[in-house]
């Protein structure tokens, strides 16, 4: 179940860090609630981070040769894959939002604070699509995709304020902090906990998150094309 | 050149485009891969073409280039009149595809990978339905419809594969190695499909090959390709009386001196023709086979040069790629596919799950 990662580190991680939400920075809420964005976000990473190893199958196989010669259209295909890891994007965050709720989280920002949540998600998934696919379309090589997602999410999240807030970490992760789309989307998550949603943040990391997609989108359709130039 | 020598054999209206031309199509991978180097011929409506060569001679290349997957450096190609590089998305329109890697999504069952085919050509909902429970159950995957592909024989999967490239009645269909690496019954079952198209559908077909026997018993028309380039063209039976007269294979001892053999054979120049040597085995061809042999050894016996074995056979394909390339069909795959290079189970260069080579 692809769920089981997210919810070991949502159950183990709330315990063992249970008593860090007393140092001052986490304002009062309780480790739960401070954790339950941040793994939505970084499950949101593991799993677009799957995308670009169906390409490779599908280029070993010859199914995206066939698609190729069929006369559909090219955009099609990058855009119905896409749309597939965006609904699975949604589904999974409802889900992971749902559990955190029976966990005791507590959303004071709202639903719509929780909407613009998913949608931060949502944008930050179809990037590490993107990028996977950008990876496997010119590297060919399924271990390479799925050992750069293992070395890419980690270290950013870990980077960000999933785990801490970052006023809590050394001045450098604090600036490296600033610059990682992963904590963009983070920074949004933590507006949900707080009834006085700072709708600036929100919509400026959203924005941000948008941008960061359309970047490697480009990206990736730049690669779908040397694939074509190269069969 | 390529001389059309023959009256073609298919009375194509005047009117009618050919199914597919090609002409001098060049292709240079990367810096120095010369993958084309002017490749023409031309496939008359209705009938099955065959593109014969070793590994890496070509096919799939020029199969690639037809079906607008790839572009040509130099040349140009029309499929059912349309031009290819000028008009692709038309081309793709009436052009049904069978890749050698077959194309099959393994999580899919049979059905849904038809389904999606059908979608992809832009077929609506209850013509793809019935078009697919047509096609399953003429390639008799009825039964199986519904498991996941990968549970598939090799045999199935490859029927299913030439039945995604047929949801959409395309007027020519391209083959890549379609029967390679099956089993013998497999082999016949996925000829006598083919064939029903071409004779039942009027189906143009193009598959490629590097089985002679294949060429030579189940084609129409056939071009050998050697190194990027059509070598000759025409009826497998054409190609065969070209070569006027039998083959004579003479194996020589080891130890036997070549030169010493080749010499006393070229006292009998007005009979023996296209003498050549591989290995250390001596090819020539002779009016009356038979009849030859006794001069031959005496000849060879006088040189002292050993004969181990004397083999005199009717004319076949592989004595006409003989005839063009100076090497025999066999020793061309073994240089093209090599144990060392491609140990695998499954021969990388030919795909074959047992390569003997
Ligand atoms: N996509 C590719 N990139 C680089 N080289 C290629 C590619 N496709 C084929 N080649 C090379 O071009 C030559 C012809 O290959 P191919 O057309 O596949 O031959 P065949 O189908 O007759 O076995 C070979 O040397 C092969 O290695
Ligand atoms: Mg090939």
């Amino acid at each position: 179940m692809q769920l089981t990662q997210p919810l070991i580190w949502l159950l183990l991680f709330g315990q063992l860090f249970k008593n860090v939400a007393q140092l001052p920075g986490f304002g009062g809420a309780s480790y739960i609630d401070y954790l339950a964005p941040g793994v939505l976000v970084m499950n949101t990473l593991f799993s677009n981070g799957w995308s670009g190893t169906a390409y490779i199958v599908d280029m070993e196989r010859g199914v995206l040769d066939r698609f190729l010669v069929a006369p559909a259209r090219r955009s099609s295909f990058l855009i119905g894959q896409l749309a597939y890891w965006a609904v699975l994007t949604i589904i999974q965050s409802i889900i992971l939002i749902g559990i955190a709720l029976l966990v005791g989280a507590r959303f004071a920002g709202g639903a719509v604070s929780l909407l613009a949540l998913i949608a931060g998600a949502v944008l930050l998934g179809l990037s590490m699509a993107s990028f996977s696919n950008a990876l496997a379309l010119r590297l060919r090589q399924q271990e390479t995709v799925i050992a750069a997602n293992v070395m890419l999410v980690l270290p950013l999240c870990f980077l960000s304020s999933t785990f801490l807030p970052t006023t809590l970490m050394p001045e450098w992760i604090q600036t490296v902090a600033r610059y990682n789309p992963v904590n963009w989307a983070v920074e949004i998550g933590r507006q949900t906990l707080d009834a006085g949603v700072d709708w600036g943040i929100v919509l400026s990391r959203l924005g941000w998150l948008a941008a960061l997609a359309a970047l490697l989108g480009w990206l990736a359709v730049r690669s779908f094309r040397a694939y074509q130039r190269s069969v | 050149m390529l001389g059309h020598l023959e009256v073609n054999p298919i009375m194509t209206p005047r009117s009618a485009p050919a199914a597919i031309e090609a002409q001098g199509l060049e292709k240079t991978y990367g810096a120095s891969v010369r993958a084309l180097d002017g490749v023409s011929f031309t496939v008359p409506r209705g009938t099955i073409f065959g593109l014969l060569g070793p590994n890496g001679a070509g096919k799939s290349t020029t199969v690639k280039i037809l079906t607008t997957l790839s572009r040509p450096d130099a040349g140009s190609a029309s499929v059912a009149g349309v031009n290819v590089l000028k008009h692709p998305s038309e081309v793709r329109r009436v052009i049904g595809c069978v890749a050698q890697k077959n194309g099959v999504d393994l999580e899919a069952s049979a059905r849904e990978n038809l389904a999606l085919q059908g979608r992809l050509y832009g077929m609506h909902g209850t013509d793809t339905r019935r078009r697919v429970d047509e096609l399953l159950a003429r390639f008799e995957l009825s039964r199986d419809a519904d498991r996941p592909a990968r549970t598939f024989s090799g045999g199935m999967l490859r029927k299913l594969g030439v039945a995604l490239g047929l949801v959409h009645r395309p007027a020519v269909l391209f083959l890549d190695e379609p029967t390679t690496g099956l089993d013998p019954v497999a082999r016949s079952d996925v000829w006598a499909e083919i064939r029903r198209l071409a004779r039942e559908d009027g189906v143009s077909v193009l598959l490629t090959t590097h089985y002679l026997d294949e060429a030579d018993h189940f084609v129409d028309r056939l071009a050998i390709i050697d190194a990027g380039r059509v070598v000759t063209e025409g009826t497998p039976d054409h190609l065969k009386s070209e070569l006027r007269g039998d083959a004579i294979h003479v194996a020589l001892d080891a130890e036997s001196s070549l030169d010493a053999g080749r010499q006393a054979l070229s006292r009998l120049n007005g009979r023996l023709r296209d003498l050549s040597i591989e290995g250390t085995t001596l090819h020539a061809r002779v009016d009356d086979g038979p009849s030859a042999v006794p001069n031959v050894l005496a000849l060879l016996d006088g040189a002292g040069a050993r004969v181990r074995t004397v083999t005199v056979s009717r004319p076949s394909l592989d004595d006409v790629y003989l005839k063009h390339t100076g090497r025999t069909f066999g020793a061309a795959a073994r240089s093209s596919c090599n144990p060392r290079t491609s140990p695998r189970a499954i021969c990388e260069r030919c795909g074959a799950s047992r390569c003997t080579w």
